[in-house]
């Protein structure tokens, strides 16, 4: 992708794009961004890694992101959490080998009306069991 | 005290995706209002009415407004925070869903009062997929000429709970780390980029279509003597009924958790999510009001079988996780706190860790840069204050050998 950075300002929109089209934000990129905008690559690196939608590391194609906050954690994101593993064979902070998924916990997503609620990519998938696991995943290649 | 839909006046009854259906009802009839006034008199009008703001601080609005008319500057911004990120919370996503047409409106209004040309809604990145829903809301509302002169662009959050606070949304809209500034300056004399700006919440907003149609004595009618309109929560957890609910100022927490949303043997109850108080069930018959408690409006249930101290820990761990690290009380404090509380959850604690629990809040109460640092502590302070037993129940029951 072309950078087209021209001020500071635009530094974490364009952040935002990389990670959409690129899966992550790679280091040449990091340096262009710092370059085009006029500012150190340790501050461009500062706000890749601030923010948690953001990865520095390759992320797989579809990311998975399972809630942990309190109200879905009650109403059995645990066991969410073991269905995905099983489903996908990965655990919580891990990447597939074919780059298919990353599966991620985060904080609150603001679906605790269908806890427990997990999002796929920018989907939200609420009130799931642990049943409709693997068809859910199934509709992401 | 009764339900009452101000701010979810229109949520099921118009389409979303149809400026027509929104028109219908009375839609941008409050912006040529105050369009075809003086920004003054529309200030006074929110001052009257005693609006206050609805993300959790309750400033008065209209005197936010005032002061950001009044600052010296020819660019100024509105921005509308949209960013909600408290444990519990889906109350902005659901006004959004259903009735982004006010939302512009109201920001458009804003807009008019102080004086701004641009306006900015700070989106929280789980909440992306809404993204077409307002960008088409924007569109079609400038193809019909009712944005004329004022524009609004859409900033995309990228995972960060600490960017609902005003100062560290501001940085990130800057493209920076979303830390929060030290204060003052505040944001009316000089917020964005420097310059005069307003920032409300998505709800805080919402209020203000209605009181510039139906007046201020209408609206201040409502509520309380310092709480004035209604207030919309999010109830989850253990509950039958989940949901959004908007309820009178003042009404009874009983009113809302237990006739309303259904709650199961409730034990405890976090008022505001990850920063907000914990009260127990026999607190339930507590008005519901800035002066005694609110919060953002987050409502997270607990049965008898939930344990406080967990509850707790998890909440800390999310407040460690969130700090935006850059002041020293609340990134080494919650950390610290996580590490007691651990301790209090494994059965390893002493009676020494109540006493640093209770220092360590005051600390990050008083020391703290920003509200989550400041309020961060609320989750342990109530709960050492209403489930104290539970505590020296789970400390350490033989004494300490010297380990050698």
């Amino acid at each position: 992708m072309t950078v087209k950075v021209q001020a500071r300002e635009e530094v974490l929109t364009a952040l935002e794009l990389a990670q959409r089209e690129l899966g992550h934000i790679p280091r040449s990129l990091m340096t262009e961004l710092a370059a085009a905008a006029g500012i150190s690559v340790a501050e461009v690196y500062g706000i890749a890694s601030f923010y948690s939608f953001l990865s520095t590391n390759p992320l797989g194609r579809h990311v998975i992101r399972v809630c942990k906050s309190l109200p879905c954690h009650i109403k059995g994101a645990e066991a969410i959490i073991t269905s995905i593993t099983k489903a996908s064979g990965l655990k919580p902070g891990e990447t597939s080998p074919d780059g298919r998924f990353s599966f991620q916990l985060v904080n609150c997503i603001g679906a605790c009306d269908g806890s427990p609620a997990i999002m796929i990519d920018d989907d939200l998938h609420a009130g799931i069991s642990t049943e409709s696991i693997p068809a859910i995943l199934e509709r992401y290649k | 005290m009764p339900e009452q839909r101000i701010v979810l006046r229109n949520c099921g009854a118009v389409d979303s995706r149809s400026l027509d259906s929104f028109l219908k009802r009375d839609g941008f009839e409050a912006l040529k209002k105050a369009r075809g006034t003086a920004p003054d008199r529309t200030i006074e009008e929110v001052k009257a009415s005693g609006l206050r703001g609805r993300g959790g601080a309750g400033f008065p609005c209209g005197a936010k407004w005032e002061l950001t008319r009044k600052s010296p500057g020819d660019q100024k911004y509105i921005i509308c925070n949209a960013d909600e990120g408290e444990v519990g919370t889906f109350k902005d996503r659901h006004i959004i869903q259903n009735d982004p047409f006010s939302l512009i409106e109201a920001i458009a209004i804003a807009g008019h009062a102080i004086g701004a040309m641009k306006g900015f809604i700070y989106l929280r990145a789980e909440y992306r997929r809404f993204r077409g829903l307002l960008d088409t809301a924007i569109e079609q509302s400038k193809e019909r000429g009712f944005l004329s002169g004022f524009d609004i662009e859409i900033r995309d959050g990228a995972g960060a709970y600490v960017c609902g606070e005003e100062s560290a949304l501001m940085d990130s809209i800057e493209g920076r780390r979303g830390e929060a500034r030290f204060k003052p300056p505040f944001p009316p004399t000089s917020g964005l980029w420097s310059k005069p700006t307003v920032i409300n919440n998505v709800e805080t907003l919402m209020n203000v279509p209605p009181i510039i149609l139906r007046g201020s004595a209408w609206f201040s009618s409502i509520g309380t003597e310092r709480s004035k309109g209604t207030k919309v929560f999010s109830v989850a957890g253990d509950v039958e009924r989940p949901g959004v609910y908007e309820l009178v100022m003042g009404s009874h927490l009983r009113e809302l958790v237990v006739n309303l949303a259904k709650a199961k043997e409730p034990n405890l109850i976090q008022i505001g999510g990850a920063t907000g108080r914990i009260v127990p069930v026999t607190m339930l018959d507590t008005p519901l009001a800035f002066e005694s408690l609110l919060g953002a409006g987050a409502i997270t249930v607990f049965n008898n079988s939930r344990d406080v101290i967990y509850v707790v820990l998890r909440t800390m761990e999310f407040l460690a996780e969130e700090s935006c690290g850059k002041c020293t009380p609340c990134r080494e404090g919650t950390a610290v706190m996580v590490g007691i509380m651990e301790r209090f959850a494994s059965g390893e604690a002493s009676e020494r860790d109540i006493a640093n629990l209770e220092a360590l809040s005051r600390t990050m109460a008083v020391s703290s840069l920003c509200g989550l640092g400041q309020a961060a502590p609320t989750a342990v302070t109530d709960t050492l204050q209403y489930f104290r037993n539970t505590y020296e129940s789970r400390m350490r029951k033989e004494p300490v050998g010297v380990k050698s």
